[in-house]
């Protein structure tokens, strides 16, 4: 955290000391916001500086954070996780567009069990999450996995203790699905868990799940690659059982309509091979501009990351936004004007 | 002292260029005096940083009340035996996080006081002297050590540890055996109360063994030695003249061991569980700590009530660290009365 405050101090002081060595003219732009795309904003902000020699700063303060610093204009985009519904971005004056997409991943550690045969549903997650399935050989995960050797273990819970995204994403779909779960707990980036142990961070929930025998947790898809997890496989609104994988997450985005309004939550999307657990990243921003410059800057570099951007998110395991989606952003972008009214260039 | 000793033995150099003198020592030069302008502005500075500390102190009480205020209005002292957290439907109760801090600290003292006590009783009677300062170093490099380490450690070494070789084994004992079962339940996971508690002690037992050591060094070695002179046992010498003489110390390492455990944060997130029901008493149960809670919930926290509950939550705490320095200073005077040598 320190260290994320630190970093634009310290590019802006490196920034300054070189100001005379060329980058006089350079353009800054700021943004604060989700620490989910966080390693992917740094990447491709590091790559654009490289290509065009603008500074984007961006601040992983978190997505409530994100939402304060635009809300208040210090920032000249903010960044959630969590859509914000039409309505609200109409009384704030503001847009919001995805940049890219990931999933949440139900992760298990039980003795004897290969990544990827453990079966489960919603009803049976929410179940777990609310503490009426307690052990793993439950009459209803048994029917959903009649060749597994299931232990006769109590079911050790792991969930985020702050305030995420992730969890917003994971409840979202477990209101969905359950609906003792939409009634007793509902949605949000915290909720009142009636059962299990909180891990601080993804890297947290990984790190009780790998160690602590019969746990179950869920963490974001890349923390599932890169800790080499054991995760179960989920059924979705079809009714087929798919993997957490890039495209199963694709699946999930094409089946939202984006044309009309970008508040989409992609948790148990219509599609025979979507992640039902899937979910973007937005951007936010206001409709009029005080700083126009800047907006035609922040415009230029996602829209450069649109173009450019996707072999990082692929490599750092985000999955980039279907070509027909980023069209309609950039028409969206079109309603971002100055104070005279004249929408902002971007190109 | 000593000086003039030395002087009378050995002439210094100064002396023996001057040996026409009368005098063997010349008179002490008069130092300019600071005078009394200098004065007076170290006395402002000096009074300026003790003041500064109490506005500042003050400022944040303040500024506290004024952002826990929503919060305050609304639940007035129900927020206090309240245990529902529930940031959906914004219904907010500090009980479970004032439970956590409290037994997290109890256990912490319960396990630090006695080792804390055995370690400085070692140091100063009975360890042999070439041990004494390896050891004692090794204890104070006990508290250089970050948090954050003792609870990555806590979480990845000793709660698994934990949970396979004490809790699985208790939980297996006692099943089926009323309170006592219930005491030992919760998922077998090795995080919760008692780790946290654990880990805590850990932690605040080089705070206090320092403390405690060196108020026992001072107590003047006439005393003891009459004390074994008369044929006391160390254990009657250390009770009977040591610790009625150094008490004060003592309970005032304690204290501060006590304040180092109550405010302590990243440790403790690691091992606590952040779980905010409070269903069992269970050692074993997952809970949270108010410094816990801030820490994790703060950053995502919306406006209003949200944030005004966290905030009478670090107003509760700021109450908690001032009750319990009122208590141990009112101690104190309680056992300076019993003894009557202060009026």
């Amino acid at each position: 955290m320190q260290l994320c405050f630190k970093l634009p101090l310290l590019s802006l002081a490196v920034a300054s000391t070189l100001g005379f060595a060329g980058l006089a003219g350079a353009q800054e732009i700021t943004g604060a916001g989700a620490s989910f795309p966080a390693p992917l904003y740094s990447k491709w902000a590091a790559e654009y500086n490289k290509a065009t020699g603008v500074k984007v700063n961006y601040q992983s303060i978190g997505s409530g954070g994100g939402i304060k610093q635009i809300d208040s204009k210090t920032v000249d985009f903010g960044a959630s996780d969590m859509p914000q519904t039409d309505e609200v971005l109409k009384t704030k004056g503001q847009m919001q567009f995805p940049t890219v997409m990931g999933g949440v991943v139900p992760v298990i550690n039980i003795k004897g069990i290969e990544p990827g045969s453990m079966k489960l549903t919603g009803q049976v997650l929410g179940d777990i999450y609310l503490g009426k399935i307690a052990r793993w050989n439950d009459p209803a995960i048994k029917a959903l996995n009649p060749t597994l050797a299931l232990p006769d273990a109590a079911i050790a819970q792991v969930r985020r203790a702050d305030g995420s995204g992730t969890t917003f994403i994971f409840t979202n779909y477990l209101s969905k699905v359950n609906a003792e779960w939409k009634t007793k707990v509902g949605e949000g980036t915290a909720v009142n868990w009636p059962v299990g142990a909180g891990g601080k961070g993804n890297e947290g929930v990984a790190a009780f799940v790998a160690r602590l025998p019969n746990s179950l947790g869920y963490v974001e898809y890349s923390y599932v690659k890169q800790n080499k997890l054991n995760y179960a496989v989920m059924q979705n609104s079809a009714g087929s059982f798919v993997k957490p994988e890039d495209d199963s997450f694709k699946a999930a985005a094409a089946g939202a309509d984006w044309s009309k309004s970008f508040y989409q939550i992609l948790t148990n999307q219509p599609g025979k091979d979507a992640w039902p657990i899937s979910g973007a990243t937005f951007i936010l921003m206001h409709l009029k501009q005080d700083k126009p410059a800047n907006a035609t800057e922040t415009l230029k570099f996602f829209n450069w990351a649109y173009a450019n951007g996707g072999k990082s998110a692929s490599d750092l395991d985000y999955v980039p936004m279907p070509p027909a989606v980023v069209a309609s952003i950039q028409k969206a972008w079109g309603e971002i004007k100055d104070a005279s009214g004249k929408p902002v260039a971007f190109k | 002292m000593s000086s003039t000793v030395v002087q009378g033995d050995f002439p210094s150099p100064s002396n023996a260029k001057t040996p026409t003198r009368a005098m063997s020592h010349p008179p002490p030069q008069k130092k300019a005096r600071s005078g009394p302008m200098a004065d007076r502005i170290f006395g402002w500075v000096a009074k300026g940083a003790a003041i500064g500390t109490l506005l500042l102190l003050l400022a944040i009480l303040v500024t506290l009340t004024m952002s826990a205020w929503p919060a305050i209005s609304k639940y007035g002292f129900s927020f206090l035996t309240s245990t529902v957290w529930d940031p959906v439907q914004d219904e907010y109760g500090g009980l479970v996080m004032i439970y956590g801090t409290l037994a997290t600290s109890f256990i912490a003292l319960l396990i630090a006081v006695p080792v804390s006590f055995g370690i400085a009783l070692f140091l100063t009677e009975l360890s042999p002297a070439w041990l004494k300062r390896p050891l004692g170093t090794a204890v104070e490099l006990l508290a250089a050590v970050p948090s954050i380490v003792y609870g990555m450690w806590g979480l990845l070494v000793f709660g698994p540890v934990l949970a396979t070789y004490v809790q699985q084994p208790l939980q297996a004992a006692f099943d089926g055996v009323p309170y006592l079962g219930a005491f030992v339940s919760g998922p077998p996971v090795g995080i919760g109360i008692l780790s946290a508690g654990i880990i805590l002690a850990i932690m605040v037992i080089p705070f206090i063994s320092a403390v405690m050591r060196d108020v026992f060094e001072v107590t003047p070695p006439l005393l003891k030695e009459s004390a074994y002179g008369l044929g006391a046992t160390t254990w009657e010498v250390v009770s009977k003249v040591v610790l009625p003489y150094t008490k004060t110390g003592v309970i005032g390492g304690i204290m501060l061991g006590l304040g180092r455990a109550i405010g302590e944060t990243m440790a403790v997130t690691f091992v606590i569980g952040n779980f905010n029901q409070l269903d069992s008493l269970s050692l074993f149960q997952a809970a949270n700590s108010i410094t816990s809670a801030l820490a994790n919930e703060f950053a995502e926290a919306g406006e209003g009530l949200h944030q005004a509950a966290l905030m009478y939550l670090g107003l509760v705490l700021f109450f908690i660290t001032f009750v319990i320095l009122s208590l141990s200073k009112l101690l104190l005077s309680q056992l300076r009365k019993a003894e009557g040598t202060k009026t």
